[in-house]
């Protein structure tokens, strides 16, 4: 028994397969309890919230980033892509496509060459070069000519987008009628653009003023700690389409969906077991009797089985548990079929006459001269039933007939309403690949394992 | 005195278990087989008897490793080549194998005469179907086989039949070398012997034209081989004719295995059956000097020291003891006395 | 590790190494003896659907007190059907099986349970007669319980047990807490007939029990079951399809051939004189060392 363990953890599938569903196992079990709160909970008002961290820009706006010693107001160097930066976060591409579809009208209707340059396009620059030579400092005058921006050249990329800008605010007059943009929805849209392209570019300072503090000049080097916004919201996969945070669902979703595999597996096996012994070790008429009701549940597809029971019960009834059963009476044929055939076998095996030549009673014979020797396969059996219990409860909440919507949250559903919701048609990946992804993961390390204990028990099958 | 069909010098071959350590069932193996002799092979089981047949083909496969000797075919050293150019040139046309479940290595759904276009093409013979079908047919002819049975499947054959079948099969190519791993265990008596029948005729005409023997059977290999060889632990402990080995074995435990032999005949009943205690040694640690002194009554300090060599006492005769024959002969006559 | 035990327990045989030797029962004529167990017309059909098979046909059969009885036939004969009929593991589909003269019932758990300290058996191949998941020692104490030794205070009970093994040449200290597949074939053959000496039953029936063994340990075997039968005067059905090795060791031989006896009689009798053409044909089949092999029979 001991050797039988030391060689299970000695063979790799087994022992990834183990690390991973562990791994899930302790965190469904273990983020609950550091992190409690209702996962059906809706934070988020509006569904499909991208992921990402949140901060309350009211929160933002009231940090005191004033006082007396300006010490909660941090000064930093701004980077070189600084401007970039905020360019890139606060002009779309769409921003940029109408930029440059507005500037080319505009070219249009002024004629050729008469669009303005931008800031510092086509203008002779002099920068001042301090050089020291022999202890005497020289300055000298280096004339540079900057390349001459052209619209044609621009694309709506981020490498163009400060060169957009610039020819923009150069060109930009509200007075001028530019064709296509004549209506006055449109003129305000480009009005507003504008307004936001101007504040972006014009890196000046904002003054703020809060109470009876002095004004402070804000200026775009002034950053305040994250740790100063009181109201952070974390959605590390984003929001479903209800505003539930979708990590915190998932992590309670991967422990109903394990809860209803291993409770669908051990009824499956249970139930699996015992017919497999009995039709097996006794045979005859009960053997008949036995294989004919699994014969049923064989020629049925016990999907169908499953759709028919889930279907016949009121949605408001079915919960996680009741899944569960449901899933482990309509999958216990297989382990039935290949027990009692394993048994059949063993019953002709030469430890068993001698068994009962010793006298021991039937009840002892198939506890203590058959089941050990099926109990490895049994287990195998046992794992693979735990994988397609959570794969069976996937399939039914996908077509609405798992657990009661709304109260227990699992894989399957989570799933359905991502469906529902059409988030895999509008990109919204956050709302149902997590869910996939624990699937294929829980059922790959599942199956893992299954092939790692057969390495072990069947070592023929190796290499 | 024919030219040797096969010649082994020094071969040996290891296993690698899965814990990587090596095992050598065949240890340092010597032999040689005449033009129409043929050779059997006796030991226990576990000696490596079935080891040395499957390395003598010169195709080896995990976990059998080639570690060192030569085999020649004919002349020919087939050691040292490409495993394709063994599987093409040497396997079926130089050596046939047959091992115990040959009968169950035909696909059941195939009809015998694929089995035969399938050999014919593997060794890039140009033949049309036709031409092999006559080819087949004559040569199930031969060697007694119904004609009709190229057209059959394996299962419509009985146990005997498809054995034979196999056999026909796998020496179409007239070997050189035919070697048979207890060919005709899974089979009753009466089916053995129309096997065992049909082998010494193949031998007669020769089809096969020398052959290697291997089985536990000793009654059997007496009345099937020119030559018997015994084998322990992995080397040869002697090597005679097959009357002399049954008759008048010199090593120990050949004398042991002899003793064993049971037969329904007169005279049986009188034999003293005698047991030679304990097992064979661990192949992964064989022991320093004889690898049979464990088990021997006669051995003694010196049996334990080194390795002993093989010696060649009479013509033809070779066995691997420190004690002079003289000396083993007289204590055995004083045994059969008691 | 098995290894070295094999050679400690090996070395240990070699001091009391013998021949097979047969006792004051050889050739004894065993006709005036009691009846141990016979039978009338036991027949056995399965049935698989539609296809019945007659794997026992009518047999008749007398075994004697203390007599050593050879059943000889080639796979499918049904001697492994007749074995499991004898031993009570299957019942006859027709005929009468008489134990000690008396009609035998094995009709509740409990008189099963009383005939099988009667008669027990050896099987033939030794690595599955033992449940590997336990110890040595259930499947012996499992035998003193049987023979109702069960609240006998422990140190009588490996008394018996050690006796039990020494009997067969193994030791007890050894082979405690060890699990069977930690011995070798011939070990846990010998620890066999170490069950039926705790077990002294008045029938032993043996399976082929040495076809798995190598010859040169087979005397052995042979040795230990003559013994026991010299010891105990116990009766034993040889189960073997060697016709050499049940010529050599036993009193009677039965041939059988597609369920039926076609030859019975002393040993001497029906293998030196065979009158059944099948007897005849199986004895000229078989190679043999003195007498020539006539392989020109062969069609």
């Amino acid at each position: 028994m001991k050797r039988t363990l030391k060689n299970i953890f000695h063979t790799p599938r087994f022992v990834i397969g183990f690390i991973i569903i562990a791994a899930i196992i302790l965190v469904s079990v273990i983020y609950p309890i550091v992190s409690p709160g209702n996962p059906m909970k809706n934070i988020g008002q509006g569904s499909f919230i991208a992921p990402g961290t949140y901060i309350s820009s009211y929160d933002v706006a009231t940090v005191p980033v004033y006082d007396s010693t300006g010490a909660n107001t941090k000064i930093f160097e701004l980077g070189e892509d600084a401007i970039n930066n905020r360019l890139r976060v606060n002009m779309s591409v769409e921003d940029r496509e109408t930029m440059i579809g507005w500037l080319t009208s505009l070219k249009e209707s002024l004629g050729e060459g008469q669009l303005l340059a931008g800031e510092n396009a086509n203008a002779t620059v002099t920068e001042e070069v301090t050089k020291v030579v022999d202890g005497v400092e020289t300055t000298t005058q280096v004339e540079e000519e900057r390349e001459v921006v052209l619209l044609e050249n621009l694309t709506s990329s981020d490498a163009d987008a400060e060169k957009l800008a610039e020819l923009w605010i150069a060109n930009y007059n509200d007075e001028v009628k530019v064709k296509g943009y004549s209506t006055n929805a449109q003129r305000r849209n480009i009005r507003q653009l504008n307004t936001r392209v101007s504040r972006m570019m014009s890196g000046g300072t904002i003054t703020v003023s809060i109470g009876d503090l002095q004004p402070k000049e804000l200026k775009n080097t002034d950053y305040i700690p994250l740790s100063k916004v009181a109201n952070v919201i974390n959605l590390p996969l984003g929001t479903d389409n209800f505003g539930r945070d979708v990590f915190r669902e998932l992590i309670a979703s991967t422990g109903t969906s394990l809860l209803i595999g291993l409770m669908a597996g051990v009824i499956a096996t249970v139930i699996g077991l015992m017919i497999g012994l009995l039709a097996g070790y006794v045979g005859g008429i009960l053997d008949d009797i036995l294989m004919f009701i699994a014969n049923l549940f064989t020629v049925i597809p016990s999907f169908i089985l499953l759709i028919l029971i889930n279907y016949s019960l009121p949605a408001s009834s079915r919960g996680a548990v009741l899944c569960a059963v449901v899933i482990g009476f309509t999958s216990w044929v297989w382990t039935a079929r290949s027990v009692r055939s394993q048994v059949i076998s063993l019953r002709n095996r030469d430890h068993v006459n001698l068994s009962k030549l010793s006298g021991h009673s039937l009840l002892r014979i198939v506890l203590t001269d058959i089941l050990p020797y099926v109990a490895s396969y049994v287990v195998m059996a046992f794992i693979l039933q735990v994988s397609s219990g959570i794969l069976a409860e996937a399939q039914l909440s996908m077509i609405g007939l798992g657990p009661e919507a709304g109260n227990t949250p699992t894989l399957g559903l989570m799933m359905n309403w991502a469906t529902k919701f059409a988030a895999h048609t509008t990109g919204k990946w956050w709302a149902y690949f997590p869910a996939i992804a624990v699937i294929a993961f829980i059922s790959f390390s599942l199956n893992l394992m299954n092939t790692g204990l057969d390495q072990v028990f069947n070592p023929t099958l190796r290499d | 005195m024919g030219k040797y069909m096969l010649e082994v010098n020094e071969l040996t071959t290891k296993y690698i278990t899965r814990q990587g350590e090596d095992v050598y069932s065949v240890d340092h193996v010597s032999l040689k087989i005449e033009e129409g002799k043929s050779l059997g092979i006796a030991g226990e089981s576990g000696c490596g008897k079935s080891t040395l047949a499957l390395s003598l083909m010169g195709y080896y496969f995990a976990p059998l490793h080639y570690t060192s000797g030569e085999i020649i075919i004919d002349g020919k050293d087939i050691t040292g080549l490409d495993p394709d150019v063994v599987r093409k040139t040497v396997l079926g046309s130089e050596v046939a194998y047959i091992p115990q479940a040959a009968m169950n290595a035909l696909n059941p759904t195939r009809k015998v005469i694929k089995f035969i276009e399938d050999v014919m093409k593997a060794h890039e013979i140009k033949m049309t179907k036709k031409e092999i079908r006559e080819f087949a047919e004559q040569r199930f002819r031969q060697v007694n086989l119904p004609v009709d049975a190229l057209d059959k499947h394996s299962v419509e054959l009985s146990g005997g039949m498809r054995q034979r079948v196999v056999i026909a099969i796998s020496t179409i190519l007239n070997p050189k070398v035919l070697i048979a791993d207890e060919p005709s265990s899974a089979l009753d008596v009466t089916s053995q012997k129309v096997v065992i029948k049909m082998m010494k005729d193949m031998m007669e005409m020769g089809l096969v034209r020398s052959m290697i023997f291997i089985t536990h059977e000793l009654p059997l290999l007496y009345n099937v081989t020119d030559d018997i060889m015994v084998m322990y632990a992995g080397q040869i402990v002697e090597r005679g004719s097959a009357k002399e080995m049954v008759f008048d074995p010199v090593h120990p435990y050949s004398r042991g295995l002899m003793k064993s032999i049971l037969v329904p005949e007169d005279g049986t009943r009188d034999v003293k059956l005698t047991a030679i205690p304990g097992t064979p040694p661990n192949l992964k640690r064989p022991p320093a000097g004889c690898r049979f002194a464990d088990r021997c009554r006669y051995a003694t300090a010196n049996c334990r020291y080194s390795g002993i060599p093989i010696e060649e006492f009479a013509p033809g005769r070779t066995y691997r003891c420190l004690m002079p024959v003289e000396q083993l002969k007289e204590v055995y006559a004083s045994e059969d006395q008691q | 590790m098995k290894t070295s035990n094999d050679r400690i327990i090996g070395q240990e045989i070699v001091d009391d190494r013998e021949s097979v030797t047969f006792g004051a029962n050889r050739d004894k004529d065993f006709s005036q003896e009691p009846m141990c167990l016979s039978g009338r017309g036991v027949t056995r059909v399965f049935r698989t659907g539609r296809i019945t098979t007659v794997a026992v046909d009518h047999v008749d059969f007398d075994f004697h007190k203390g007599e050593l009885i050879s059943i000889v036939g080639e796979s499918g004969s049904g001697k492994t059907t007749l074995s499991k009929m004898l031993l009570g593991l299957l019942e006859p589909t027709d005929g009468h099986i008489f134990f000690h003269d008396k009609l035998r019932d094995i009709s509740s758990g409990h008189k099963r349970r009383q005939y099988w300290k009667g008669i027990q058996a050896i099987f033939q191949d030794p690595f599955s007669s033992y449940n590997q998941f336990h110890k040595i020692d259930s499947v012996l104490l499992d035998c003193i319980n049987m023979r109702g030794g069960k609240s006998l205070p422990k140190d009588q009970k490996i008394e018996m047990m050690t006796e039990a093994c020494s009997f067969v040449n193994l030791k007890f200290a050894e082979l405690t807490n060890k699990y069977p597949f930690e011995l070798s074939g011939g070990q846990m053959q010998r620890l066999m007939i170490a069950r039926i000496f705790l077990l002294k039953p008045d029938i032993l029936l043996a399976d082929e029990p040495t076809s798995m063994i190598d010859a040169c340990s087979r005397a052995t075997i042979l040795d230990m079951l003559l013994n026991l039968r010299n010891e105990t005067g116990m009766t034993v059905i040889f189960i073997t399809h060697d016709i050499g090795l049940a010529y050599y060791i036993s009193d009677s031989v039965y041939i059988m051939e597609h369920g039926k006896f076609v030859e019975s009689g002393p040993a001497d009798k029906v293998i030196l004189d065979p009158q059944a053409p099948y007897t005849k044909r199986l004895i000229s089949d078989v190679p043999k060392i003195h007498e020539a092999w006539d392989l020109s029979t062969v069609g």
